[in-house]
């Protein structure tokens, strides 16, 4: 008995903590169940459609199929290297970082002046906010419809209007040097109401003394504007910048309807590319490999938009 | 300039002289016209007869003899009431699954403390970023495992969890106080009867925010629906609008477009100019969706 117990006691002591461990575990886990269960169903769908495609896509850029009916084969890196020496995905590329530039630029400088212009609130600004947010609610493809006619060449109104001032009339979204700008020029319209009402919450945030301060001591409008609107306004600039970025990246739909990428592929962009691979040409290998390449790139994107958010939530 | 004084009159004193800000505001005046020409043309358009010719077809001042002939032919080629309610089913099945999956989300988010919170924040937060617009070929080929290529559900299912939904429910719900639901708890209510009596009800506000940002967007999706539907009569009112209007462009046939491109947008901005404050307090809550 006495040579027993020091045997039994390391046991009894050791195994004491670990069921308790689990016991705190399953508790801790019971405890929890309510909350798995009201999750549950947003978390299946993101498991679906969010992580279950993030996983896809890495997996899918990995296989290929020599004909659209071939069983897959791995092909390591190749889809990417093919995507890679792709001219019309590397021409993609620098039509979208253009266009990423060419709009986001404009329409964030246009949402400023609109925002500084309109910050009063009376009738006359109310209905010229209004007037400026109506192309953010509509349909990018009904925009497109109606672009459509505005670019035509000779009859379209651009031209019925403008372009007979011009010595050459220029065939908008046929001529390969002029379509990308001309697609651009719907973004601009389109975007810059919508980032406006972020620059109109942020003037809410400039304090009223610190101007009158500004004026007392001399200060004009460009002065004011220079150094205490914009400094007030960085967290607003970053936080549109991001949207921008990122609409730069998402909106393709007037490529589709306008120019389809054309001509001589001076419109496309990353994910209209990834769609034709996809849809036209049946390769899910290329257009897994583009997805992947894409979202790599907006991982950098990721950070910085977690950066402004967090920014954002301390001032809040 | 007595107009624009007006308009100024609540400026502070010392800056009521400034030319500056005057400038500014006539320059959006003028593009906040310029911003509307497309409207206006489209409702000129809309309402010329085919007579005047194409090449009155960009003058916009509008016809001594306006006709409904464009938007009774749109009507009658473009399928447009199938497109409409494949566009409301499309936008009111997202929405209440959303409703159901950002309820019972935010609530846990808001109230509940359990393990790995701050994990699945994160997870959820990832939505945000990784746009559901850039996983379209990953998304298709699951949605066509899953039986679903060409149906109404597979364009809805990619949107059913929404982290932007869930995170404004939990800043809804956070903000209702305890005591209220301290009371439901000793009257013997369940959780979801805690859920659905008392924080749904006081949150309201917060679902229009949602339902306006849901709707509009999904409203206006295209790529995606282009790639699920196959079949014509099971084409959103965007992909049957895009359609539609290759097929106009043809025959150049621009009055019938501008009169479906109206029909297209019409329900939208009637709502807005209704709704005008509600739907921009909400785009500003929107940033991403």
């Amino acid at each position: 008995m006495s040579l027993a117990e020091p045997a039994a006691l390391p046991v009894a002591t050791s195994a004491a903590p670990r069921l308790h461990l689990l016991k705190r575990l399953s508790s801790r886990f019971r405890a929890s169940l309510p909350a798995y269960l009201l999750l549950l169903p947003s978390l299946v769908f993101l498991a679906l459609f969010t992580y279950g495609a993030m996983g896809r896509v890495l997996i899918d850029a990995l296989y290929q199929r020599a004909t659209p009916k071939a069983p897959v084969r791995f092909v390591g890196l190749d889809n990417i290297s093919a995507v890679l020496a792709d001219p019309a995905f590397t021409g993609a590329v620098v039509n979208n970082l253009i266009y990423a530039v060419g709009t986001a630029i404009p329409s964030i400088g246009l949402a400023l002046l609109f925002a500084l212009a309109l910050s009063r609130t009376n009738a006359v600004s109310s209905a010229l906010r209004a007037a400026l947010f109506l192309p953010v609610l509509i349909p990018m493809v009904a925009a497109s419809a109606l672009f459509l006619f505005i670019f035509l060449p000779n009859v379209g109104l651009l031209d019925y209007y403008i372009g007979r001032l011009l010595p050459v009339v220029p065939n908008w979204l046929g001529d390969p040097d002029i379509a990308l700008t001309a697609i651009m020029v719907i973004t601009i319209w389109k975007n810059a109401g919508y980032y406006m009402l972020f620059f109109l919450a942020g003037l809410q945030a400039v304090p009223e003394d610190v101007m009158e301060a500004a004026h007392l001591d001399g200060a004009g409008p460009f002065m004011r504007l220079r150094y205490i609107i914009l400094p007030e306004l960085k967290p607003t600039f970053l936080f549109v910048i991001v949207i921008a970025t990122l609409n730069a990246v998402t909106q393709v739909d007037h490529v589709f309807v306008m120019t389809k990428g054309g001509p001589s592929n001076s419109t496309n962009l990353v994910l209209f590319y990834i769609y034709q691979q996809a849809v036209e040409h049946y390769d899910i290998g290329k257009a897994s490999a583009a997805t992947l390449l894409t979202l790599a790139a907006l991982m950098g994107l990721t950070a910085l938009s977690f950066r402004t958010m967090a920014n954002r939530e301390g001032r809040a | 300039m007595t107009l624009i004084d007006r308009l100024f009159r609540d400026a502070p004193l010392a800056t009521r002289r400034e030319i500056t800000p005057k400038l500014g505001f006539m320059l959006t005046i003028l593009l906040a016209i310029v911003w509307l020409i497309p409207f206006l043309w489209m409702g000129v358009a809309t309402l010329r007869p085919a007579s005047d010719g194409i090449n009155a077809m960009a003058e916009l001042m509008p016809s001594l003899q306006p006709t409904l002939d464009n938007i009774r032919d749109a009507w009658e080629i473009g399928d447009f009431p199938r497109y409409t309610l494949n566009t409301t089913f499309i936008c009111t099945g997202i929405l209440l699954v959303q409703f159901v999956t950002i309820t019972l989300a935010g609530f846990a988010f808001a109230r509940l403390e359990f393990a790995g919170k701050t994990l699945i924040f994160y997870l959820f937060l990832m939505q945000l970023m990784l746009v559901p617009v850039l996983l379209i070929v990953p998304n298709l080929s699951l949605v066509a495992q899953l039986g679903l290529y060409d149906t109404l559900t597979g364009v809805m299912m990619p949107f059913f969890a929404s982290a932007f939904g869930t995170f404004l429910m939990r800043q809804a719900f956070e903000a209702i106080p305890t005591e209220l639901e301290d009371a439901a708890l000793i009257d013997g209510a369940s959780l979801l009867q805690r859920i659905r009596h008392i924080y749904v009800p006081l949150s309201m506000p917060s679902f229009s925010t949602f339902a306006i940002i849901s709707v509009t967007s999904h409203w206006n999706d295209f790529l995606w629906p282009l790639m699920v539907i196959n079949s014509p009569d099971k084409r959103p009112l965007t992909v049957g609008l895009s359609v539609f209007t290759a097929t106009a462009e043809g025959t150049q046939a621009w009055g019938t477009i501008a009169a479906g491109t109206l029909m297209v947008i019409a329900p939208l901005l009637i709502t807005f100019l209704i709704f005008q404050k509600r739907f921009i307090s909400s785009f500003v809550t929107s940033g991403i969706k």
